[in-house]
């Protein structure tokens, strides 16, 4: 099957697997007493109309090549460092940091992308963003708090930026016989991380009892958890086929990855409770912001680029 | 007709920028005669409410802002008086032109809501500068109109004082419940009751 053909197919199942939960979410909204509501079920709905949006937005840039891939995950990057730094705590004396932060760093990362400068790429964000950033805060003259605001700069460029441009990142890549491929791992990565969150939330709706640890998320669960994890490693095994990967090693990768998203988004939830939200933003219905959403392939994105290059590469 | 499409066009920019999310809090967007008070930390700040009201209350609420800093270019007195038909005030101590408080008074009985700061300055801090009386003497002379607290969240940081280029950060407006003059109400109860109905609406402190 040819590239083009396979990415074509994975869309239609992920389409079709979206139409079969409106189906059952529409099921359960109609089973409810008439003029009766749910918020969980709203909720549930909400959520899966958005799914159709984000999975027609990737498939555009998909469609669009890695072009579109790389603006696509600009963007993403974009709104998850607004939505972060409008949450943080930053004075007047940080306004040069974050000028820098928005408009140097940001597309800077994206464009060594683009043209395929991987050294630089892996040392821009956390060297010269690191260095450079708050030099420019001092040469504002407020001390006030200055370790702090430096940290939280400089870790939501991490978060944000640095870990988030290594989901295109994985376009550089060169894997010997799997030449053209390589969105596929993007595919791969978005699908088995991305159903890990969506199979937690099932699993903790359905069985959910022990919480896990209601300090920092209250939500989750340990059923849900357990569940979710599994659930989406056997997927990530079935996918085994977009990879280099065999059967146990891609299974091997996805748990890797679904236990590193999981604590992406368990330490995001931690920052929230601190600030006292509960979501990161409004952007996507029934979701919270876009930082709610690609909180787990923050995480888990570096670290599966580096599997990929350590050992495929 | 060039004022309104700039008008409009600023007001896309603004929520472009910001995102801006008006909240509100015990309070509803009525075509009632009103003046939002605000915190006040940016030149945008009167942009973003104006551009968060719906479209119907915007055309006949005017922001009220300082003759001082608005007059002195052209452009700057041209999009003050053209686009945002201001209530333009004197604000220095020894003035000899109209009373500002006579002044706002007169927009609202021609059925114009208004958009104060009663800080009378950009705040450069955190938290709210001690209100001026103006508010308190507009509401005697006013006593039907609702004052509403409307608390600004990041543009201050958006776009603070100084700044040339505005960094994208998202901001919130938090509207809140619509507060007038109790009979004998004294001055400086009066300003401490609105202080303190704009400090309640602000997110916990850092």
């Amino acid at each position: 099957m040819s590239p083009d053909h396979t990415l074509f197919n994975v869309f239609a199942a992920v389409f079709a697997a979206l139409a079969v939960a409106s189906g059952i979410a529409a099921g359960l909204k109609w089973r409810l007493a008439a003029g009766a509501s749910s918020v969980v079920i709203d909720n549930l709905n909400a959520r899966i109309n958005a799914w159709w949006w984000m999975v027609g937005v990737l498939a555009v840039a998909f469609w669009i090549g890695e072009g579109g891939i790389i603006v696509l995950f600009g963007l993403i990057s974009f709104q998850a460092l607004r939505e972060y730094i409008s949450l943080t705590h930053t004075r007047r004396g940080d306004h040069h940091a974050l000028m820098w932060c928005f408009f140097f760093f940001l597309p800077a990362q994206y464009l060594l992308i683009a043209i395929d400068w991987y050294g630089l790429f892996s040392i821009l964000i956390p060297v010269y963003a690191f260095l450079l950033l708050p030099i420019s805060a001092t040469l504002c003259s407020d001390a006030e708090r200055f370790l702090e605001r430096a940290a939280k700069v400089q870790w939501g460029l991490m978060i944000c930026v640095y870990c988030i441009s290594h989901v295109p990142a994985l376009l550089t890549l060169e894997i010997p016989g799997f030449f053209g491929r390589n969105a596929q791992l993007i595919i791969f990565l978005v699908l088995t991380v991305q159903s890990s969150d969506v199979f937690q939330y099932v699993c903790g709706k359905l069985f959910g009892k022990r919480k896990l640890a209601p300090a920092i998320s209250p939500s989750k669960t340990l059923e849900g958890l357990v569940g979710g994890l599994l659930t989406s490693t056997v997927l990530g095994a079935a996918l085994y086929w977009l990879t280099p990967f065999n059967v146990w090693q891609a299974a091997l990768v996805a748990l890797t990855i679904n236990i590193v998203g999981f604590f992406g988004g368990f330490v995001l939830s931690a920052i929230k409770r601190d600030r006292g939200v509960k979501d990161w933003g409004t952007l996507i219905e029934g979701h919270g912001g876009m930082l709610d959403r690609v909180d787990s392939i923050s995480f888990s994105a570096p670290i599966f680029f580096h599997i990929v290059r350590y050992w495929w590469v | 007709m060039i004022e309104k499409l700039f008008g409009l066009l600023l007001c896309n920019f603004a929520k472009l920028l910001t995102g801006v999310r008006p909240l509100w809090q015990n309070c509803e967007p009525e075509a009632k005669l009103r003046v939002y008070f605000a915190n006040h930390r940016s030149h945008g700040d009167f942009v973003l409410i104006w551009a968060a009201l719906p479209a119907v209350l915007r055309r006949q609420t005017r922001p009220v802002a300082g003759a001082d800093y608005w007059l002195d270019s052209r452009f700057k007195t041209w999009l003050i008086n053209k686009v945002f038909h201001a209530v333009l005030v004197d604000r220095r101590p020894g003035r000899d032109g109209p009373d500002p408080v006579e002044q706002m008074a007169a927009a609202l009985q021609a059925g114009n809501s208004l958009i104060l700061f009663p800080e009378g300055t950009r705040n450069l801090d955190e938290a709210l500068l001690p209100f001026k009386s103006g508010i308190f003497h507009l509401a005697q002379a006013m006593p039907s109109v609702e004052f509403v607290p409307v608390w600004i969240e990041n543009l201050g940081r958006v776009m603070p004082k100084g700044a040339i280029v505005p960094v994208p950060l998202l901001c919130t407006l938090t509207f809140g419940a619509p507060l007038t003059l109790t009979p004998g109400e004294a001055k400086a109860e009066f300003l401490a009751r609105a202080r303190h109905a704009l400090l309640d609406l602000a997110p916990p402190a850092n």
